[in-house]
């Protein structure tokens, strides 16, 4: 009988079933659209910050020593220390290998341009290299994805352009140079006529440089397979108490928390894998773009969190509002309930029944629909998809069913205050 | 025998008295109409009588029992095992079927039973129309399902308010005759009702004013 009357009332009510699916349905989409993104927007975030260019510097330890002691550490003559090239592709074999989303390598030389008295920097890297890895994968990367956000006249370099230069803006104002003009370079007595291909607006002080592939630096300076820095565009995760201290001292973490901070994608922890795997090196993070990542990353979190936290409580009002008037305008049916013997424990379970069955339908309804949701927020705002968490079924089950049951506490209390003979004769 | 025993009650509502000071006694088997003006207390009496409500003062009887001095919960028991109510407006449950309706009390009192419950409507005339919703069904026809709701759990008192207040007369004939057939079944019927002849059916009429009982009427029939 029990299950015929919440049948019944499934049924043959369904206008007002419906209302309150309809708001359960809206609070779980939104808490599944909000827990889906917030779980993923990290990644996404991350993802697009890293087209603002690197956040770890890698540099032979002798350069590192000098940037620390005098602040230099960029161009041949200061150290006279280098990175190997053929180690480079061992960056995408450290345990946090996923999150090496760049990087590229630098070598650093002066030179004089068109015989002229000063001299200017010349720096070889790779702009979009075709690297196959030890472990048997293929990766492509460089420049033209390190800084994406360069203002480029003319075509980007590949690194089989053997005879072109891309020239920063300011040398190229100051020498009146076009796209298309050949410039000489001069560097320890040998010559070279590169076409400028392209004239770039970088913003900063690279306007001052000129870029040519790796391999053209690497014959001007007679050095071989060597570089002399290499910038990383990792994703991390916001630095806290435990990382700084392992950047500080990493002799000062127990075992645990050693494990901890290797196996979590600190900047830190990330740096000391790539020291691990290429000789000689300091890996240092670029601290104003990691913390800045970080912070960006805890605030964009928290805001979803409290949207998510918003938008259930503006759920569980509307089923307290919906439950309560659906309970009122039954007064009538549970006071003849009452009347006719029903204790309140029997009408309180028949009417939580027929709520919590009523949220199991909003429930899966909101869930695939807030699935949707989430994949236009990240199409909209990321433009891409959003990956779906199989840990925010539990969860939103769990917060369906508390916000459902906390929404029919007032309608419970008012059930449980009706006097039959109020309701049914109105005294 | 007294199946029911009213001694000194009184219920007072604020500054309203709504009963005052009534004595009345009803034996096993007995068709009393409770009658009187609006607002002169038929409807509270019912209440207390019906395990609903309270005095204020007083002492209520019912089958031994002091029932003025029982909790909500007891009061509750009581109602479910010993009264069947019927009501003006029959408070049918608008989702249930007919037949639903009767299970209903069942339900709460012990087990449903479908056949038993059939044979209640039966027994007043809507075998037919046991799967009907109240709303595929007419008043009278409605009233009828309530009176079969009351009488599913053989109670020892059936308390009927104004129940042939929202009939027509062929239909208020139906359900008279429904009563005189339990009151020849050796039902006891307590009956409030405006309509004098639904009280000269009864075998005595208690005419209320202002909370009091004014007289008591033994009627001929």
């Amino acid at each position: 009988m029990f299950w015929r009357m919440v049948k019944g009332a499934l049924f043959r009510q369904k206008g007002k079933m419906l209302m309150i699916a309809f708001t359960i349905a809206l609070g779980a989409s939104l808490a599944t659209a909000m827990l889906n993104v917030m779980l993923d927007v990290g990644d996404k975030v991350n993802q697009e910050l890293k087209t603002y260019g690197a956040n770890i510097n890698v540099m032979p330890k002798g350069a590192s020593l000098l940037d620390d002691l005098y602040g230099v550490a960029e161009g041949s003559g200061v150290s006279d220390q280098y990175l190997k090239e053929s180690e480079l592709g061992n960056i995408k074999t450290i345990f946090w290998a996923f999150n090496i989303v760049d990087f590229t390598p630098y070598l650093d030389t002066k030179v004089k341009l068109n015989s002229q008295d000063g001299e200017v920097k010349l720096i070889g890297t790779w702009f979009q290299h075709h690297l196959d890895l030890p472990t048997g994968e293929s990766l492509d990367t460089g420049m033209k994805n390190m800084k994406s956000w360069w203002d480029v006249s003319g075509q980007w370099l590949t690194d089989q352009d053997e005879a072109s230069a891309m020239v920063g803006s300011l040398i190229a104002g100051r020498n009146d140079l076009q796209v298309g003009d050949t410039i000489e370079i001069e560097v320890g007595g040998q010559t070279k006529k590169l076409t400028v291909k392209s004239i770039f607006n970088a913003g900063s002080d690279e306007d001052e440089q000129i870029y040519v592939p790796l391999q053209i630096a690497q014959e001007l300076t007679g050095r071989a397979g060597q570089i002399s820095r290499v910038e990383v565009s990792a994703l991390t995760t916001p630095d806290n108490e435990l990382s700084r201290r392992a950047a500080q001292n990493i002799k000062s973490l127990s075992i645990k928390e050693y494990e901890i901070w290797y196996c979590t994608a600190y900047v830190s922890s990330i740096c000391y894998q790539i020291e691990e795997v290429i000789t000689d090196s300091v890996a240092k993070p670029i601290r104003q773009v990691a913390e800045s990542e970080g912070a960006i990353l805890e605030k964009t979190q928290l805001l979803m969190l409290l949207i998510t936290i918003l938008s259930l409580v503006g759920s569980a009002l509307g089923i307290s509002n919906l439950v309560t008037a659906s309970v009122m305008e039954r007064s009538r049916e549970i006071g003849l309930l009452k009347a006719v013997g029903a204790h309140n424990s029997p009408i309180s379970w028949l009417v939580l029944t027929e709520i919590l069955v009523t949220a199991v339908v909003g429930g899966v309804v909101g869930y695939f629909a807030g699935l949707g949701f989430a994949q236009l927020i990240g199409h909209s705002v990321f433009g891409s998809a959003i990956e779906i968490k199989p840990l925010v079924i539990p969860l939103v089950a769990v917060l369906v069913a508390l916000v459902t049951l906390a929404g029919s506490i007032p309608s419970i209390r008012l059930l449980l205050s009706l006097r039959p003979a109020e309701v049914l004769h109105g005294r | 025998m007294n199946l029911l025993k009213l001694k000194d009650i009184s219920k007072i509502y604020g500054s309203v008295k709504a009963l005052q000071n009534i004595d009345l006694q009803v034996s096993q088997g007995e068709w009393l109409a409770i009658m009187g003006p609006s607002g002169s207390g038929k409807t509270t009496m019912m209440n207390i009588i019906g395990c609903m409500d309270k005095p204020s003062n007083g002492s209520v009887v019912l089958d031994g029992m002091n029932i003025a001095k029982e909790s909500a919960k007891s009061l509750t028991n009581i109602r479910r095992d010993k009264i069947g109510l019927i009501f003006q407006q029959f408070h049918l449950i608008n989702y249930l079927t007919a037949l639903e309706n009767v299970m209903v009390a069942q339900y709460y009192h012990s087990m449903p039973d479908e056949k038993e419950a059939l044979q209640a409507l039966e027994r007043v005339g809507l075998g037919d129309r046991a799967k009907h919703l109240p709303s595929q069904l007419s008043g009278g026809e409605q009233q009828r399902v309530c009176i079969a709701r009351a009488l599913i759990n053989y109670p020892m008192l059936i308390l009927a308010d104004e129940p042939t207040g929202n009939l027509d007369e062929t239909n208020e004939k139906i359900v008279l005759d429904i009563f005189k057939q339990l009151h020849q079944d050796g039902s006891t019927i307590i009956v409030v009702t405006h309509d004098p002849e639904v009280a000269e059916e009864a075998q005595r009429t208690v005419v209320l004013e202002h909370g009091r009982i004014s007289r008591i009427v033994r009627n001929e029939k």
